[in-house]
């Protein structure tokens, strides 16, 4: 009890908000079935700053919990879960990123985005013509690494890559072990096959009832739900397309350009197809959502991130379509600068959300599983 | 014309709204309070009473209509109507098929309400939910929805609905010239009085501290549930049952606000510690019952105190053993710094807590069950849970009588009926909070208003659809 109110003073004022927040959905509980914030959030009496960035994080912003809220604005009491939860979590990853210094990417994030994404799409519009002298090209074949050598590509890619990942581990480390103090032992396969399943379906976007989160009413649906999994999935297939042709350049020493009816092709195809679907539909799902509904302040960066998944597969599959043509030094380039725009904010951007959101889910099975249910 | 026109836009309007719909007629609904506001008491609730004579989804075991019955019967004294009571336990039983299909959802009970799970369905999401799951299914129906209509006046011939008036209200600055909306039939669904402050003060009066305690009183509940069309509608004639100053006070956070307090306000630690009065005198056995059997009494033995005002006290012992209150308690580590803190007489109040704590008899504490540690030697005792306050810090909680309905409402029968000198009007029906005195004369038990107010709401709505389409009305079993 003590050590948590000496805690208090420490609380900013996000999390002194969801802290309010919380004591009175403490004494309401009406909304525990929604998600698995609710059930965490009565296991506590009070929330320390650490609790409040786990449960921020639990928090997959369904809005289920702000239009059932009977003390929701205009109310005094003023609760709204959803939107005090996102101005934690961008607390959270401004905080626990790293190297500490680059957090402060997070206050201005769409502009950030965009600011990488212009500068690396111009780097390698110059590199192309360094390289090319044109951004046009008159030898038509299709093979990218007449302009950059694989080498190149991957020397470079490699280390952007490496350095993100290393930097989103780095974070989220960070992050559990400041919502896991002590190194209470952990059963951990029980909870890391729910967590793999919560994540994989997106549990918890489906409102606890099956019917799907709330957007700009309080009526349900699975669109959320359905678009995002277009967005992970078509990533993923994007990710799997990329891998297998590194594998086929070193283990069978079989080099690009691959013919369509080809695995890396056709997974890139049908990723890059999800990649269009799914964050189209959340675009227009973020702009149509309820403006009380999560943290208006952080649609720039939600929207910009959107955005850039949505360059990335159309400049991928344009230049799938026209790689032999005269524009495929261009595409490469774009498709390439917007790539290398995603590697390098990784860490620093919306992308994040997801392995914080999967370590409190973690947490989460944990706690239950220790409380035996 | 409309064929049905609703009035009241809680859940036993909308039940009564999409019944209605549902059995083909036109229907509006008016509701008072603006869009956000919308709801009525309905939207602070959790759960429905349900008969069940087997587990059903979120139900276990059984709980059968003689139970429920018998349930009944005692918390109301014998104050109810037998078969209204009993239309609405079998009602219970099977309308949730009914709620599921307009998008209520049900869930088990939440943790800390256990000792329900076998009574109780609980909604997903509590009654905000399901009132926003009504009013999209009854949109979708066809139903003509307008908020920020406060229905002032009803017209009626030989107790036949002829109309209803609107007065003239500005909404956000926009004037709304005032309205006379005509209906082939009505239902009256549009709650108690217990936000009509006057009325409040003459039921209760002045007591002989010369206080006006109703003055002191919060309400759990809508601001928008004053009364204005039971009052005209006792003034036209109708029959009326239940007494007016009956109403159900729970003693809840004196910090709540003054309406739309809601279920969070409640203070659960009174059994685990002492209540005393701005005197710092103790006043009642603490620990006669379980709390959620108890609770319901102690709002209006607050309301019996000087200031109408109580504090709950209990020492560290007691944290962690009950729902957490909303707001922080008073914590100081000396008896002396808690009275300060609340504004007791340090000595007076000091002086309780030590006679107290010395009456205190040896005893193996067990706050789930009827323990034997009790007082001995004062008045009142505390009968359970009497274990001394010795373990600072201490925490103080300032409680006030909270409002959560009025049992006053309008007699009605079987088919839902609004009655005239024993007459059935043949075309005004009544439901909800507005004539739950016809079951529930006097006491409570958790989640039977909903069930009342579903029931009655369902028949009220069917029935004045077939009375305005000239079909002839249903006598419900
Ligand atoms: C905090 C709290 C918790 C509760 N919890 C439970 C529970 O868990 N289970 C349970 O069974 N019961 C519970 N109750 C009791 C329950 O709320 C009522 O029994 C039930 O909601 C009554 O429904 P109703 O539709 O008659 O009234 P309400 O829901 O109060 O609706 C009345 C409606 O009429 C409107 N209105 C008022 N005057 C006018 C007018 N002149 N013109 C037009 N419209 C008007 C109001 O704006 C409101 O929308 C609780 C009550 C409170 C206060
Ligand atoms: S969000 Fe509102 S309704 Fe839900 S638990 Fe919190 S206070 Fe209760
Ligand atoms: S917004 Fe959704 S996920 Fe977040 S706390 Fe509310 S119900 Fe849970």
């Amino acid at each position: 009890m003590n050590s948590a109110s000496q805690l208090i003073p420490l609380l900013n004022i996000d999390e002194a908000e969801v802290n309010r927040q919380l004591q009175i959905c403490n004494a309401c509980r009406y909304c525990e079935g929604f998600c698995a914030v609710f059930p965490a959030m009565t296991r506590r009496l009070e929330f320390n700053k650490a609790d409040i960035h786990y449960l921020a994080n639990l928090c997959h912003n369904c809005g289920a919990c702000l239009h059932s809220c009977q003390y929701a604005p205009p109310h005094e009491f003023g609760v709204n879960i959803p939107q005090a939860m996102a101005r934690v979590r961008l607390d959270t990853y401004g905080d626990f990123a790293w190297p500490a210094r680059f957090g402060g990417l997070y206050k201005r994030n769409g502009t950030a985005l965009a600011l990488f994404s212009s500068l690396a799409v111009a780097l390698f519009l110059v590199l192309t013509l360094v390289v090319n002298g044109t951004l046009f090209s008159s030898a038509v074949d299709g093979n990218f690494y007449t302009i950059f050598p694989h080498n190149t590509l991957v020397a470079m890619f490699g280390a952007v890559f490496g350095f993100s990942a290393l930097a989103l581990v780095i974070g989220v480390v960070k992050f559990w072990r400041t919502i896991t103090p002590g190194g209470e032992p952990i059963e951990a396969t029980d909870a890391l096959v729910k967590t793999g399943g919560a994540v994989l379906t997106l549990k918890y976007l489906d409102g606890g009832h099956g019917e799907g989160c709330t957007n700009e009413n309080d009526a349900y649906s699975m669109a959320r739900r359905y678009f995002h999994h277009f967005t992970f999935y078509g990533f993923l297939l994007c990710f799997a397309a990329t891998s297998v042709a590194t594998l086929y350049h070193y283990l069978l020493n079989y080099a690009a350009p691959y013919p369509i009816m080809s695995v890396p092709v056709l997974l890139g195809i049908a990723g890059g197809i999800g990649l269009i679907i799914g964050p189209v539909g959340l675009l227009y799902l973020n702009i149509k959502r309820h403006p009380d509904h999560g943290d208006a302040a952080q649609r720039p960066m939600d929207r910009a991130f959107i955005v850039l998944l949505l360059l990335i597969s159309l400049t991928g599959l344009l230049l799938l379509g026209m790689r032999a043509t005269a524009a495929m030094p261009l595409l490469l380039a774009l498709h390439l600068g917007t790539v290398m725009a995603f590697f390098l904010t990784m860490p620093y951007g919306k992308f994040a959300h997801g392995f914080y959101r999967s370590a409190a889910l973690f947490k989460s099975f944990v706690e239950a599983k220790r409380e035996g249910h | 014309m409309i064929d049905v026109l609703v009035i009241g836009g809680g859940n036993a309007a909308l039940c009564a709204a999409l019944m209605a719909r549902e059995a083909g007629a036109s229907v509006m609904l008016l509701e008072a309070s603006p869009k956000a506001w919308r709801g009525g008491n309905s939207q602070h609730t959790r759960n429905l009473r349900c008969m069940h004579d087997a587990p059903q989804d979120v139900l276990v075991d059984a709980y059968p209509e003689e139970e429920y019955w018998q349930d009944l019967l005692k918390v109301t004294g014998g104050i109810t109507n037998e078969q209204l009571a009993r239309l609405v336990i079998r009602a219970s039983s099977n309308c949730r098929d009914w709620m599921r299909k307009h998008g209520v959802h049900f869930q088990p009970p939440l943790s800390g309400a256990l000792h329900v799970a076998r009574t109780n369905a609980f909604f997903m999401g509590g009654g905000k939910a399901l009132v926003n799951a009504y009013y999209r299914s009854a949109e979708k129906l066809g139903v003509q929805i307008r908020y920020n209509t406060p229905v002032q006046d009803i017209e009626l011939e030989d107790g036949r609905f002829v109309a209803a008036r609107v007065a003239e209200h500005t909404v956000n600055g926009t004037r709304c010239p005032a309205e006379r909306i005509e209906a082939k039939a009505c239902v009256l669904a549009a709650g108690g009085f217990e936000s009509n402050r006057e009325w409040l003060r003459e039921a209760w009066g002045q007591n002989e501290r010369g206080e006006w305690p109703s003055d002191n009183f919060l309400i759990r509940g809508t601001r928008f549930n004053n009364g204005v069309l039971l009052q005209r509608m006792i003034e036209l004639g109708a029959d009326q049952i239940g007494d007016p100053t009956q109403a159900h006070m729970v003693a809840i956070d004196a910090r709540a606000p003054l309406y739309d307090g809601g279920i969070c306000t409640r203070i659960d630690c009174v059994s685990l510690g002492i209540v005393v009065n701005k005197e710092g005198q103790r006043f009642y056995d603490e620990g006669e019952d379980f709390w959620p059997k108890r609770y319901a009494i102690w709002g209006r033995l607050v309301a019996q105190q000087p200031d109408q005002i109580g504090y709950s006290i209990i020492d560290s012992k007691s944290v962690g053993r009950f729902m957490p209150p909303v707001f922080p308690g008073q914590q100081a580590n000396t008896l002396e710094g808690l009275a300060d803190l609340l504004q007791l007489p340090r000595a007076t109040f000091v002086d309780t807590v030590n006679r107290y704590n010395q009456a205190c008899r040896p005893g193996q504490f067990n706050h789930t069950v009827l323990d034997d540690c009790a007082t001995e030697g004062i008045t009142p005792a505390k009968t359970h849970w009497a274990r001394p306050l010795d373990t600072p810090p201490y925490y103080g909680y300032a409680l006030r009588p909270g409002v959560t309905f009025t049992y006053l409402g309008l007699k009605t029968d079987e088919t839902a009926a609004v009655r005239f000198d024993g007459q059935a009007s043949p075309n005004l029906y009544v439901a909800g909070e507005m004539m739950a005195g016809n079951v529930l004369g006097k006491g409570y038990t958790a989640g039977v208003g909903m069930s009342i107010g579903t029931a009655f709401g369902r028949i009220a709505g069917h029935n004045a659809a077939l009375a305005s389409l000239g079909q002839p009305i249903v006598k419900s079993a």
